[in-house]
């Protein structure tokens, strides 16, 4: 009865601090509480089957547990997609190795128990292939070659896919030796539907993998026969789902555009029709970080744009140094910060959190579009296609329709980038030469750097002026 | 794994399991999005639940390896998922409290 009551109690606990997670006020408790609802559940199945083998226990603790907690305490703010994707992988792997695990019992499974099986190891194989991928890419270790982009591509999945079914059906029959080439051969399915996925669409494809683990981890349940672990998996399963949905959504592209069209903008420069990436800049203008400084010193409200370059360049910390100096000149600045910017929902919240940059001058899109028009100056920091034009003006473009941050409403732009090369979707960005844009090559760091430099030896800062001093 | 669950009644667990999570998550706010994820992500691992069966049902040392690798690598999901939220949701405390 106890141990029921602890399962029970640790399922409450599971799905209010899943609620609780969707809300900012409640988001670190809801956090805790599911931490919790874990241990409880460790907990009542200990107390079920008894610390029969707690030796492999504390291994398996001490190892996974001790690297997790080390990984997660060190990892920078910056590659935190990267590091969830890992995380996500793992599960997978886990999954997937209990399934093989539970075939070798000596107590035969049923037929659903089968099937569980055959699920664990496809879906657990699957995410931890497909996550790893996916961490490669956000790394940067791997990009998107050319050859997986080919058509093709969907037909050497499909074969997989069929050669993975053929697999099943032989383990059904009684050939257990078969879990082997199903498990490669899933491996493989996972690096093959995720490498053409281009890397501006990799956090849809994470939360999608995210999902996965929740069935993978559902199907174990089955194959162990845990109600606790069933409901659980099938929850993360489900609410995975809707959240690549509400990603999806953000971004305006359609689910299945993510997965099977393969790397945005590839398509189009093919096509040839100009709208695509690989077109020269013609009209660009490049100024320093003086000239920038210059303008930036006579300005009266300042926004900055954050983008993934920024957090590559591990720059958040001077660029809220640049902020407060000029704050304390009497200029306002706040944050345009795109629901995507960065690589992931919500990336650089996090990132500008990490600099301690106040909340309320982080202002979201749908607010911040139309203060533009009265902006003295916007600085584009590695941000490229959240702030193309041709995403509300061209509708040949594969951006059209995303929502941007129309940064070419300002009166001057500056855009900080270390070359002319396409964003992370390959397409060609219009904002860079209209006449009111400057660009500003360079590490995002090292330009801010010099911009504090410059500004400093305008005397801005030094002598306080207006309202910004008081903070 | 004491306990064999018949065929249907885990189904409803399933479905109704499914139901619930879909039901949970509604509106987010995009700046949750990645600590959502996150969180989420670190749930899934609890097929540790899983793989401590597996270590104590396991009658040889290989299977119990087998079950330890797993309990590892779910751990190493749950731990370090629980703790990598818990640092992203921190900064958006210190924020609101200032």
């Amino acid at each position: 009865m106890v141990e029921l009551s602890i399962e029970l109690g640790s399922v409450l606990l599971l799905a209010f601090g899943l609620k609780g997670l969707a809300k900012i006020r409640t988001a670190r408790t809801a956090n805790g509480l599911a931490a919790l609802a874990i241990g409880l559940a460790v907990v009542g199945l200990l107390l079920q089957q008894g610390l029969d083998g707690w030796p492999w226990m504390l291994l398996g603790l001490g190892i996974g547990g001790g690297l997790g907690a080390v990984l997660a305490l060190r990892v920078a703010m910056t590659s935190m997609p990267e590091t969830v994707a890992l995380f996500n992988g793992c599960g997978g792997m886990s999954s997937l190795l209990v399934a093989i695990g539970a075939v070798q019992l000596p107590t035969p499974l049923n037929l659903v128990g089968q099937v569980s099986v055959l699920v664990s190891v496809l879906v657990g194989a699957i995410t931890f292939s497909g996550s790893l991928v996916a961490m490669g890419k956000l790394q940067e270790w791997l990009g998107t070659p050319g050859w997986t982009l080919r058509p093709q591509r969907h037909a050497v999945n499909i074969m997989l896919a069929v050669a993975c079914l053929v697999c099943c059906v032989l383990v059904l029959k009684g050939m257990a030796v078969t879990l082997i080439p199903l498990t490669v051969l899933s491996l493989l399915l996972g690096v093959g539907l995720t490498l053409p996925v281009g890397g501006a669409d990799m956090p849809v494809v994470i939360s999608l993998l995210n999902s996965y683990s929740g069935v993978a981890a559902a199907a174990a349940g089955f194959v162990v026969g845990s109600e606790l672990l069933i409901v659980a998996g099938a929850m993360v399963g489900a609410a995975g789902l809707i959240l690549t949905q509400v990603m999806c959504t953000a971004m305006n592209r359609s689910l299945t555009s993510v997965l099977f069209g393969g790397a945005l903008g590839a398509g189009s420069s093919e096509a040839g029709d100009g709208a695509g990436g690989r077109e020269e800049y013609t009209n660009v203008t490049s100024c320093s970080p003086e000239e920038c400084a210059l303008t930036l010193e006579a300005a009266e409200r300042v926004i900055f744009v954050p983008g993934y370059g920024l957090a590559v360049a591990q720059a958040q910390h001077s660029l809220k140094e640049l902020a407060r100096l000029l704050e304390q000149h009497g200029i306002e600045v706040r944050y345009a910060i795109h629901p995507v910017a960065g690589r992931m929902p919500g990336h650089m919240n996090v990132l500008l959190a990490e600099a301690d940059v106040p909340y309320d001058q982080l202002v979201e899109m749908d607010d911040i579009n139309p203060d533009f028009p009265r902006t003295d100056v916007v600085i584009v920091l590695g941000a490229n296609d959240v702030v193309n034009p041709r995403a509300k003006s061209d509708p040949a473009s594969p951006l059209y329709g995303m929502p941007v941050l129309e940064v070419d409403q300002a009166r001057t732009v500056f855009v900080v980038k270390r070359s002319l090369g396409s964003g992370y979707a390959g397409i060609r960005n219009d904002l860079f030469e209209l006449p009111q844009t400057s660009m500003v090559f360079g590490d995002a760091k090292q330009v801010l750097q010099s911009l504090l430099q410059e500004l400093r030896s305008l005397g801005v800062g030094k002598v306080a002026v207006g309202s910004g001093s008081a903070r | 794994m004491s306990v064999p669950l018949s065929g249907t009644s885990a189904l409803w667990v399933l479905v109704l399991g499914s139901l619930l999570g879909l039901e949970l998550i509604g509106k987010v706010p995009p700046t949750l999005h990645t600590p959502l994820m996150s969180g989420a992500n670190a749930i899934s691992g609890i097929t540790l639940l899983a793989a401590l069966a597996l270590i104590g049902e396991a009658p040889t040392p290989a299977l119990k390896l087998i079950g330890a690798v797993a309990l590892g690598f779910a751990l190493f999901n749950v731990v370090g998922g629980f703790l990598v939220t818990d640092r992203m949701l921190a900064m958006f405390r210190r924020r609101e409290a200032n």
